[in-house]
């Protein structure tokens, strides 16, 4: 496989057109009086545009805590938009500190400058993404709904 | 020595000729990724021949010491060589030599200006300061086309002064809109500031016209000029603008240097921006006097080497000869337009091919995210910007948050403009975008 065909693997072509959770809708993009154990955070990449408002709902508290929902809107490369969907298909239902493991393990993962091979049973589809790390300019793309999501996560606390 | 390159004669440049160009530039010589490499982003920084990087390299090997300063021989060398590289890029642009300023860069010439002309707006200001001073009620006119470098300085200036910021919106083919320009030149105009030549849409501005209707109003004209003085014939008097900024390392320079053109009257009076050391006459603990231009505005050591390389870059320019460079990619950007409007999916920003434009082409892929664009053609060994190019309100204006680049310049050929060409039409299928 090229190293472009290793970054655009067909669920990632896929997964960019599904859009799973894409359904945050514009009159909610300011994340104004969310209710409690609902976070929401705005990425955007100044260097290319890509741009994501990511909305994250839990359910209990402290070691029960975990992901009911998650919802957003955004715009961007086919990298950025795939991830945001994958992310969205495999976090409902996950402890809140099972997923805070699981975007540390994905982070080492795209900083690893390819080094690093994805692990499909933390990562799940995710895994598939880890083509992008050989491209260092991409890794900000692929990071982007993960950091809002880890972000919009520090606000249920 | 400087080389003499053996490319200059008369008459169009050609294929053959730009071949023999290339040899001067040996980064262009290369495989990326497997393909041989088409650089086509000299409009975010141009490759740089052999000659400028000698040029610079002999300098520290031969005459590196501080300038205007210090009674040694070595101090003195440097000084003549400085000096003699501002005579030739003031040459270049038809400037006298005092009239042309040392900077980083076109971002810096523009701070620059900004922020001299915010000090002759606050505090106490000498009487010939006051023709720059800028407040509430007075207007500062751009163009919705700037470079984020043309107006992010120009918003901070009327943020601290209370001026007002104007725009001049542009058309779908991303010509300034004419007729709304001449309704927003009024005595509140103080300042007007545009560029030569867009970034994105390759549009030429009619400067002379433009810069008539803003003197009409008794406006000061600033003109960007980093987009067109690597690329045609540029003439600050025969244009006719009050300044004029330019970067080094889009025109074969070193990164680290550009220049201000001013008129002379006008940086003799305009108040300094960066103060300190070299641009002083005589200090006090209280107070200190000021050298006219062009040290006025040079406070500290500067890009002694770079602006030594920066001259041989424009001679290099000079000696191919700048309307031969500029009708060489004018062809090469038609070339790239056509074939670019030949492929199914594929808006070009900017006047269609047939019309007048800059050898750029900036464009969106139907279906495919410019970054992702960037990414397959780079995979094919061509080398485009994608993003907003420092222009998010004109991309916003053409309804996008990218677009993908292809710019050129002297060493391009029409057999990599094709490459480029041939890669884009394989951008949707290789994305499975269908239809047109």
């Amino acid at each position: 496989m090229s190293a472009l065909d290793s970054l655009y693997q067909q669920i990632i072509l896929e997964q960019a057109k599904a859009r799973t959770g894409a359904d945050l809708p514009n009159n909610q993009l300011s994340g104004e009086d969310l209710p409690a154990g609902t976070g929401q955070c705005h990425q955007l990449n100044p260097v290319c545009g890509d741009e994501i408002t990511l909305r994250l709902e839990t359910e209990g508290t402290g070691t029960e805590k975990k992901i009911s929902g998650i919802h957003w809107a955004g715009d961007g490369c086919s990298i950025s938009m795939a991830s945001a969907s994958i992310l969205s298909e495999q976090i409902v239902g996950l402890g809140a500190e099972e997923f805070q493991a699981m975007i540390g393990n994905f982070r080492e993962v795209m900083r690893s400058r390819g080094k690093l091979e994805a692990d499909e049973e933390v990562l799940g589809d995710a895994a598939a993404l880890s083509g992008v790390s050989k491209f260092p300019a991409r890794v900000k793309c692929a990071m982007l709904a993960w950091v809002a999501a880890e972000d919009a996560l520090g606000q249920t606390a | 020595m400087l080389k003499s390159a053996d490319h200059f004669h008369d008459g169009p440049l050609t294929d053959a000729e730009v071949r023999r160009i290339r040899n001067d530039f040996p980064i262009l010589d290369q495989e990326v990724n497997g393909k041989p490499l088409v650089y086509l982003d000299s409009g975010a920084t141009s490759q740089k021949p052999i000659s400028v990087m000698e040029a610079e390299q002999e300098f520290y090997e031969q005459r590196n010491s501080a300038v205007h300063r210090g009674a040694h021989t070595l101090a003195v060398a440097a000084t003549d060589v400085f000096e003699d590289a501002r005579a030739t890029v003031a040459a270049f642009i038809g400037a006298a030599e005092n009239e042309l300023v040392w900077t980083a860069n076109a971002t810096a010439g523009l701070n620059l200006i900004a922020y001299s002309f915010g000090n002759a707006s606050v505090g106490a200001v000498s009487e010939e300061a006051r023709q720059f001073a800028v407040g509430s009620g007075d207007e500062v006119l751009v163009t919705e086309m700037e470079h984020h470098a043309n107006l992010v300085p120009w918003q901070e200036l009327c943020r601290r002064t209370g001026a007002g910021l104007k725009f001049i919106p542009i058309m779908e083919d991303g010509t300034l809109d004419m007729e709304a320009a001449a309704a927003l030149f009024t005595d509140r105009t103080k300042v007007f500031a545009f560029t030569h030549v867009s970034n994105v849409t390759g549009v030429i501005n009619p400067v002379v016209e433009l810069t008539r209707m803003a003197h009409d109003v008794g406006a000061l004209v600033v003109l960007d000029a980093c987009q067109s003085a690597p690329h045609l014939a540029l003439d600050v008097k025969a244009l006719d603008v009050d300044f004029a900024v330019f970067s080094g390392h889009k025109m074969l320079a070193p990164t680290g240097i550009g220049a201000l053109y001013g008129r002379a009257a006008l940086l003799d009076a305009m108040p300094p921006f960066l103060t300190g050391g070299s641009m002083i006459t005589t200090v006090t603990m209280d107070a200190a006097g000021y050298l006219p231009s062009p040290q006025r505005f040079e406070a500290g050591t500067q890009a002694i080497s770079q602006a030594a390389a920066f001259a041989t870059a424009v001679n290099y320019l000079s000696e191919t000869g700048m309307d031969r460079v500029h009708e060489w990619e004018a062809a090469l950007g038609q070339r790239m337009v056509a074939g670019l409007e030949a492929i199914p999916g594929i808006r070009v920003l900017g006047p269609s091919a047939g019309t007048a434009r800059a050898g750029l082409a900036a464009f969106e892929v139907d279906g495919v995210h410019a970054h992702d664009v960037g990414q397959y053609l780079d995979a094919a060994g061509v080398a485009v910007r994608v993003g907003h190019h420092c222009a998010q309100p004109l991309h916003r204006r053409l309804g996008l948050s990218a677009s993908t680049r292809a710019s050129t310049y002297l060493y391009n050929t029409t057999g990599e403009v094709d490459a480029f060409l041939a890669a884009v039409a394989g951008v949707r299928p290789y994305f499975g975008i269908t239809g047109a």
